[in-house]
């Protein structure tokens, strides 16, 4: 049986108010289900995406690729339907197509092709004039920082910059969703960095909506706001990463000099449960309650605070946690 | 153009039609194809005998130019026999031509991938299909049927009306003609092309297929004593429609409504062929 999925819902955490203007929904899946010959690869996904940047996370094998690519029309879903920006999958994919920009995992290029041509072209393909698609491929190749190299063949590209110009490909003609598949596969530190930084700016700017598909844990939280993790073809969790670090927070540690049972009872007067042990405080935030809060009290009591720290659950954890389940 | 800031913009402007996307593809195919050198010259060789029969139909004409060495007026008879011979030459310039040509419109965009950059934009695969193919035809019109139809009206012109009225059928012939010879030698191009993804082998495939599975057809009918091996050759196939086409008596193995089928199955294959190939993703069941 398969349930309707809003961030939050099936993460297990306390109920969040939703947001004041939440956005249109990007994805609507329901029941979806793609198989291959015999195998299915995915399984009755019913859920609602809506935020502004949304990670698909999941071991190899999950079927992440499978549902960015049914989401695209390039495979046929066995049961079930998928909605995108409200257009349907089966009936409607030029529509869905012409909002998307994407950027496949694999390499995929042009090489007897200078970056400025293969952008233009991809550009004119979507629909835009020759001229303006010219004007508009050098813009995104300054964008992500490929102006120097746009009249290089894409064949003598590095990794990285191939990486960089299927980018570019994606955002030239203006797309409202841009969906990455793997986007830092293959790149080193500092080109990863690259990549996230432009990812995150592309996600701050407003223009665009964004699913990332990934199996690193680290890409997914350094640019979404929402995940849904896949496993074996279902989903095992769909959540709001804010609302899950903001759950999170409720768990602190501190180191004291000074404190005695008053500075313990007056925490807890606030509705916070706590554990001591020598100089030594771990607490659970009750609502409403801040480390400024914290901060009053150790002040007006002459308790000195050396160490503070919240354990928030990691995306990690909220993985691991998914995949246990 | 200059760019002052390095920032992102989307784009409210007007998009162009639908139906002209596929429009894109053959400019920047064709263009691609014209970098090379040699590709350029072969082209302009194609037109060398062409240029020999609008000679030798302007001196049919010419009475004062026979005269001046010695021959009758009518020695040079322009018929369907002499434009059966220009599709036949100029065949095999097509031929060679999409050997050249053909392999290299889809093998680089499957070796690279670059299939799901086509598909995931409002872009059908029988868009990117005739783009390519569109590519091929128009180049191999450029040096069959177009300069037939030139040689036609030429002759037309100086032959007059009645010449005209009765050979008519003719500038039929040559379209027809041209028309399935480009649609035989585009798909399978492309075709081979799509399965070996290698533009040299794709090449020297589309080679193979026309001058060994002419041997293999032979070798077919010698050892079952049958004609049946007919079918495997391409070329016979088509040498048996142009013949029926333009008239011209000869005797063959297998019948004309025969080759004509034979023919459109090879294009239907080629094209299940291509469809199958030309995808975003392969679907490894």
């Amino acid at each position: 049986m398969s349930t309707t999925i809003h961030p939050g819902a099936a993460s297990g955490a306390s109920e969040q108010a939703p947001p004041a203007a939440p956005l249109p929904a990007l994805v609507d899946l329901q029941g979806l289900s793609v198989q291959f010959g015999n195998r299915e690869i995915l399984r009755s996904l019913t859920a609602s995406l809506r935020g502004r940047s949304i990670g698909l996370l999941g071991p190899n094998g999950a079927g992440k690729s499978t549902l960015i690519n049914t989401l695209l029309g390039f495979y046929k879903s066995s049961a079930g339907s998928a909605r995108v920006f409200g257009y349907d999958i089966g009936t409607e994919v030029r529509k869905i197509r012409s909002l998307v920009g994407y950027m496949p995992e694999n390499d995929a290029f042009i090489s007897k092709m200078t970056a400025v041509s293969f952008v233009r072209m991809m550009g004119e393909l979507s629909g835009l004039p020759p001229d303006m698609a010219l004007e508009r491929a050098h813009e995104a190749l300054f964008y992500v920082g490929l102006a120097e190299a746009r009249y290089r063949h894409l064949g003598t590209y590095s990794l990285g910059m191939k990486q960089l110009a299927k980018l570019a490909q994606a955002i030239v003609h203006g797309p409202k969703l841009l969906i990455l598949d793997e986007p830092t596969n293959g790149l080193d530190p500092s080109a990863r960095q690259r990549m996230i930084r432009m990812i995150r700016e592309i996600r701050d700017g407003k223009e665009m909506r964004i699913l990332l598909c990934s199996h690193l844990l680290r890409d997914v939280e350094d640019t979404c706001d929402e995940v849904l993790i896949l496993k074996q073809g279902r989903i095992a969790h769909y959540s709001n990463l804010d609302e899950e670090r903001r759950a999170n927070k409720r768990f602190l540690e501190l180191e004291t000099y000074g404190a005695n049972g008053d500075f313990t009872e007056a925490i807890e007067k606030l509705g916070c449960e706590c554990a001591v042990t020598a100089n030594r405080m771990k607490m659970i935030l009750a609502d409403g309650v801040e480390t400024r809060d914290i901060f009053r009290l150790a002040a007006e009591r002459q308790v000195r605070i050396r160490r503070m720290n919240f354990r928030r659950d990691s995306l990690e954890d909220i993985f691991l946690k998914a995949m246990e389940s | 153009m200059a760019i002052y800031r390095r920032n992102y913009k989307p784009y409210s402007g007007t998009t162009t039609p639908e139906w002209s996307r596929f429009l894109v593809l053959f400019r920047y195919s064709r263009r691609n194809l014209f970098r090379s050198k040699f590709m350029t010259a072969f082209f302009v060789i194609c037109f060398f005998y062409p240029a020999v029969c609008l000679a030798v139909i302007y001196v049919a004409h010419s009475a004062s130019f026979l005269a001046q060495f010695g021959l009758p007026g009518g020695i040079l008879s322009i018929d369907n026999k002499f434009f059966y011979a220009f599709i036949s030459v100029q065949g095999v310039f097509a031929f060679l031509l999409t050997a050249f040509a053909g392999p290299g419109l889809i093998s680089p965009d499957l070796a690279n991938g670059a299939l799901p950059l086509y598909f995931c934009r409002p872009f059908s695969r029988a868009e990117y299909v005739l783009g390519k193919s569109s590519v091929l035809a128009i180049l191999l019109s450029q040096i069959t049927w177009v300069p037939g139809l030139v040689l036609f009206i030429v002759q037309a012109s100086l032959a007059g009306a009645s010449w005209t009225w009765t050979n008519l059928w003719i500038a039929g012939s040559l379209v027809l003609s041209s028309l399935l010879w480009i649609a035989i030698l585009s798909l399978l191009a492309m075709a081979l092309s799509a399965w070996v993804k290698w533009r040299i082998v794709a090449g020297a495939l589309l080679l193979a297929l026309m001058f060994f599975g002419a041997g293999f057809a032979q070798a077919i009918n010698a050892v079952l004593r049958t004609e049946s091996g007919h079918f495997l050759n391409v070329a016979y196939l088509m040498e048996t429609v142009w013949n029926s086409l333009f008239q011209v008596d000869a005797t063959h193995a297998i019948p004309v409504s025969q080759a004509w089928i034979a023919l459109l199955l090879y294009c239907l294959i080629c094209l299940a062929l291509l469809m199958r190939k030309v995808r975003a993703y392969e679907v490894v069941q």
